[in-house]
C-alpha cells in the first residue's frame, strides 16, 4: 500500500514536529494544578524524545512504524459533568453490555476519556470510585505502578482528561464487580487516553471489569435506536489506555479487561500491577477489535508470597494485528506467577506474544510459569510467540511453553469420523480451545459475556 | 433396512512409501459379526483407518462399498453419514468440545432431543446408552475423552456407537484397556445392536476374550497385509491355542 510506505518515510525523519500532541495542546486541558503540571511535564518529555520504531527491541514485530500520530487529535478538551443517571447519549449504546454483567457494586463510564457516569452501591467509607482528581493522594498514586514512563505512557500522562480511581479500603470485601466502561465514539481521528488507578487496600477483596468499547462499530455495543449501525466504514481512532493495579498485602483483586474497538482503530494499552505480600491478582484480558492493538502487561511481585495469575484470550481477523508483551517480575521470595495467553488468528491477521519472566536476586523459591498457545486458522494468518527467561536466582522454578499451529489434525479426524462436517469440526475445536480458558475468567458474572464475545468473533454460536 | 453389506475388495493401501495392505477382501453383511485377528504389524489398524479415511494413509488399489456406495470416493465425514463407524483403539482428546455438541453436529438430521441433548438432562439415546453400558453420566458433560481412563474412553466409543446407530461398525481393539466386567458390558451392547438395528460389525482384536462375548459369525486372520485364513469361531480357538506362527 502506497500510503503505508509514505508514512514510513515521514516517520524516519523524526523527530518531525508533531502538530497536535504538543505541550501547548496538553495545556488546554483543565484540572487541578498538580495534574496540569504533570501533563505539561509529560508532554515536554514526549515531544523531546524520539518516537519508538520497530528497530527498538520492545517494538519488534509490531506495526508502530505505520502509525502516523498527526492523523489524530487529543479528545476531551470539552469536559462533561459527571452524572449518576446516564441520559440520552452514547451511553444508551452500552445498556445491554452493562446489564449483561448483572448485579454490580459500582459503575464508571467515560466517553472519549471524559467522565460521564459514576454510580456506586457501596458506601464511600468502603469504596472510593470516580474522578481521581477529586481525591487526596492521587497526585502520588497516579503513575506509581507503571515503571519507566516512556512513549505512549507519556502520551497518556500528557493528554489524560479524567483519571478514574477505584480505591477499595483495607479489610473491605466487595462481592459484586465494579464495572468501568470507556466508550470511544466520534467522527474519527480521535485520540483517547483512558486512565484507571485501582487500589486494593490490605486484606481487601474486590473484582473489577474494565471495558474499552467503540460504541459506533465495536462488538458488544448496542445498535443505535434508529437501527443504523455505525458508519459504513469503520472509523479510525487512537486509544491509549493505561491501567494501574496496586494490590496491597493480603489483598485479592480479580481484574477482567475487554477490548472491543473498531476495525480501523489503533490501540497501545498498558496494564501494570504491583502485588504485595501474600496478595493475589487474577487477571484476564480479552482482545477482540482494533487494527493494530497492543497490550503490554507488567506484573511486579513485590511482596513475599504474592501471586499473579495472568490470562488472555484473543482472536485476530482480517488484516488485524494483536500484539502482547508481558513481564512477570519476581522481586520477592516465594512469589508465584502463572501466565496463560491463548489466541487464534484467522484470515490474514497476525498476533505477537513476547513475554519475559524475570526473577531477581533474592526472589528465592519463586515459581513462574508462562504459556502461550496459538491456533493459526488460515494460510495467510501468522502468529509469533517469543518466550524469554531472565533468572538471577538459583532456587526457583520456572517453565515456559508455547505452541503455534493449525487445528489439530487428529482432533479434526476424530470429529469427522463421527460425521461432523469439516467446517463445523473446526468451529467446535476452536470454540473448545477458548472454552478451556474462558472457564478461568475470574469474575463468574462476566463469563457469559466473554464466552459470547469470543464465539461471535470466532463465528460460532457459543463458546 | 436389512441385508446391506460392507464389501472390501482387493484393498491395497499403506503409508507413503510402504504398502501395508496387499489385497484385502472380505464382506460383512448387516447383522453379522466378523472378527479380524492377526499378529502385530499385520495391518489390522491400517485397515480400520483406511476404511475411515484417516489422513496420512493412501489407497493404492481395490474398492470398498457400503450398501453399494463407493466409500473410498467420500471424505471421512460422509463415510460416517453413509453409515460407517470406527471405534478407535486410541480415542482422541478434544479439549473443550462436549459429547453432546459433537453428536448433534454429527447427525444434524436427528432431533437434538432424540439424541439426548436437552437441558433436562434425561431421556434421549445418550442417557439410555450411558445407563446400558454403565458409563458414568457425570462424564457426559466432560470434553471428549479429556481426563477419561483408557477403559472409560472405550465405553465412550461404545456409547457413541449406540447413539449414532451406524450401519456398520469397525471396532479397533475395543477390548484393550477394558477389565473383564467392562468387556462383558461393551461386548454385550455391540451384540445387542446387531439384533436391534442389524448392525454389521468388523471387530479387530488380538485376543479371543472379546470374541467369547461377541460371538463372531466369521473370523479372519490377517497376516502380511492379506487375509490368510477365514473360518468360524473355531478358528479363533485354534489361533488362541497355537498362535499365529502357522499363518505368518
Amino acid at each position: 500500500m502506497g500510503s503505508r510506505l509514505a508514512n514510513r518515510a515521514s516517520l524516519r525523519e523524526r523527530p518531525a514536529v508533531l502538530s497536535t500532541f504538543t505541550p501547548d495542546s496538553a495545556a488546554a486541558f483543565s484540572g487541578p494544578a498538580w495534574l496540569r503540571q504533570r501533563r505539561s511535564a509529560a508532554a515536554e518529555a514526549f515531544s523531546s524524545s524520539p518516537l519508538p520504531t520497530e528497530k527498538d527491541e520492545v517494538w519488534r514485530y509490531s506495526r508502530i512504524d505505520q502509525l502516523d500520530l498527526d492523523r489524530f487529535r487529543p479528545s476531551g478538551t470539552m469536559p462533561v459533568q459527571p452524572s449518576s443517571d446516564p441520559g440520552p447519549s452514547p451511553s444508551d449504546r452500552i445498556h445491554s453490555l452493562v446489564s449483561s454483567l448483572g448485579v454490580r457494586a459500582g459503575l464508571v463510564v467515560t466517553i472519549n476519556g471524559v467522565l460521564a457516569t459514576v454510580a456506586s452501591s457501596v458506601g464511600d467509607e468502603l469504596l472510593t470510585l470516580g474522578r481521581a482528581t477529586e481525591h487526596a493522594h492521587m497526585e502520588h498514586l497516579l503513575g506509581s505502578v507503571v515503571s519507566e514512563p516512556r512513549d505512549f505512557q507519556l502520551l497518556n500522562d500528557a493528554f489524560v482528561v479524567d483519571p478514574v480511581l477505584v480505591d477499595v479500603q483495607p479489610g473491605v470485601v466487595i462481592d459484586e464487580p465494579i464495572v468501568i466502561v470507556h466508550m470511544i465514539t466520534g467522527a474519527g481521528g480521535d485520540a483517547v487516553f483512558p486512565r484507571t488507578m485501582i487500589r486494593a487496600g490490605a486484606s481487601s477483596a474486590a473484582g473489577v471489569i474494565e471495558i474499552v468499547v467503540d460504541v459506533d462499530t465495536g462488538l458488544l455495543a448496542d445498535p443505535p435506536s434508529d437501527g443504523v449501525r455505525g458508519p459504513n466504514r469503520p472509523l479510525e481512532h487512537l486509544v491509549v489506555p493505561v491501567t494501574e493495579l496496586q494490590i496491597a498485602d493480603d489483598a485479592t483483586l480479580d481484574f477482567v479487561s475487554v477490548q472491543s474497538l473498531g476495525a480501523e482503530t489503533w490501540q497501545v494499552a498498558h496494564q501494570a500491577s504491583t502485588i504485595g505480600a501474600n496478595a493475589t491478582l487474577r487477571s484476564f484480558a480479552v482482545a477482540l477489535g482494533g487494527s493494530y492493538a497492543r497490550l503490554r502487561t507488567d506484573s511486579a511481585l513485590a511482596g513475599a508470597g504474592g501471586t499473579s495469575m495472568l490470562r488472555a484470550a484473543y482472536i485476530g481477523r482480517d488484516e488485524q494485528m494483536l500484539d502482547f508483551r508481558t513481564l512477570q517480575d519476581h522481586l520477592a521470595p516465594r512469589t508465584t506467577s502463572d501466565l496463560l495467553f491463548m489466541g487464534a488468528v484467522a484470515d490474514r491477521s497476525h498476533s505477537v506474544y513476547s513475554g519475559l519472566i524475570r526473577v531477581r536476586r533474592g526472589a528465592v523459591r519463586s515459581d513462574a510459569m508462562q504459556t502461550n498457545h496459538n491456533l493459526v486458522l488460515d494460510e495467510g494468518a501468522h502468529a509469533d510467540s517469543v518466550p524469554n527467561l531472565d533468572i538471577e536466582e538459583n532456587d526457583v522454578k520456572c517453565s515456559h511453553a508455547s505452541t503455534v499451529g493449525p487445528v489439530d489434525e487428529d482432533q479434526r479426524y476424530y470429529l469427522e469420523s463421527r460425521g461432523v462436517e469439516p467446517q463445523r469440526a473446526e468451529q467446535l475445536i476452536v470454540s473448545g480451545f477458548f472454552q478451556s480458558i474462558a472457564e478461568q475468567v475470574p469474575l463468574a458474572g462476566t463469563r457469559s459475556l466473554i464466552g459470547n464475545a469470543l464465539a461471535q468473533r470466532v463465528g460460532v454460536g457459543h463458546v | 433396512m436389512s441385508t446391506g453389506e460392507l464389501v472390501i475388495k482387493e484393498l491395497r493401501a499403506g503409508i507413503p512409501g510402504r504398502e501395508i495392505l496387499r489385497g484385502v477382501s472380505l464382506t460383512v453383511r448387516s447383522g453379522e459379526v466378523h472378527a479380524v485377528m492377526g499378529p502385530n504389524g499385520s495391518g489390522k489398524s491400517t485397515l480400520a483407518h483406511v476404511l475411515m479415511g484417516r489422513p496420512g494413509y493412501e489407497v493404492l488399489g481395490g474398492s470398498v462399498t457400503l450398501d453399494g456406495i463407493d466409500l473410498l470416493a467420500l471424505p471421512t465425514w460422509q463415510r460416517a453419514r453413509a453409515g460407517l463407524f470406527l471405534g478407535m483403539q486410541h480415542p482422541i482428546e478434544v479439549p473443550g468440545v462436549s459429547l453432546v455438541d459433537s453428536l448433534t453436529a454429527a447427525r444434524p438430521s436427528v432431533p437434538a432431543a432424540e439424541i439426548g441433548a436437552t437441558d433436562a438432562g434425561v431421556g434421549g439415546r445418550l442417557h439410555d446408552e450411558a445407563r446400558r453400558i454403565g458409563f458414568d453420566e457425570r462424564f457426559l458433560d466432560r470434553p471428549l475423552n479429556v481426563d477419561l481412563s483408557g477403559g472409560e474412553r472405550k465405553r465412550n466409543e461404545t456409547l457413541q456407537l449406540g447413539v449414532l446407530r451406524p450401519r456398520f461398525a469397525i471396532l479397533d481393539e475395543i477390548d484393550s484397556g477394558l477389565d473383564v466386567d467392562a468387556l462383558g458390558v461393551v461386548g454385550r451392547r455391540v451384540q445387542e445392536a446387531t439384533a436391534e438395528w442389524d448392525l454389521g460389525v468388523l471387530a479387530i482384536t488380538h485376543f479371543r476374550r472379546l470374541l467369547d462375548v461377541l460371538h463372531p459369525d466369521v473370523v479372519h486372520v490377517l497376516s502380511g497385509g492379506r487375509v490368510v485364513a477365514t473360518g468360524g469361531s473355531d478358528l479363533a480357538e485354534i489361533v488362541d491355542r497355537t498362535g499365529y506362527a502357522a499363518y505368518v
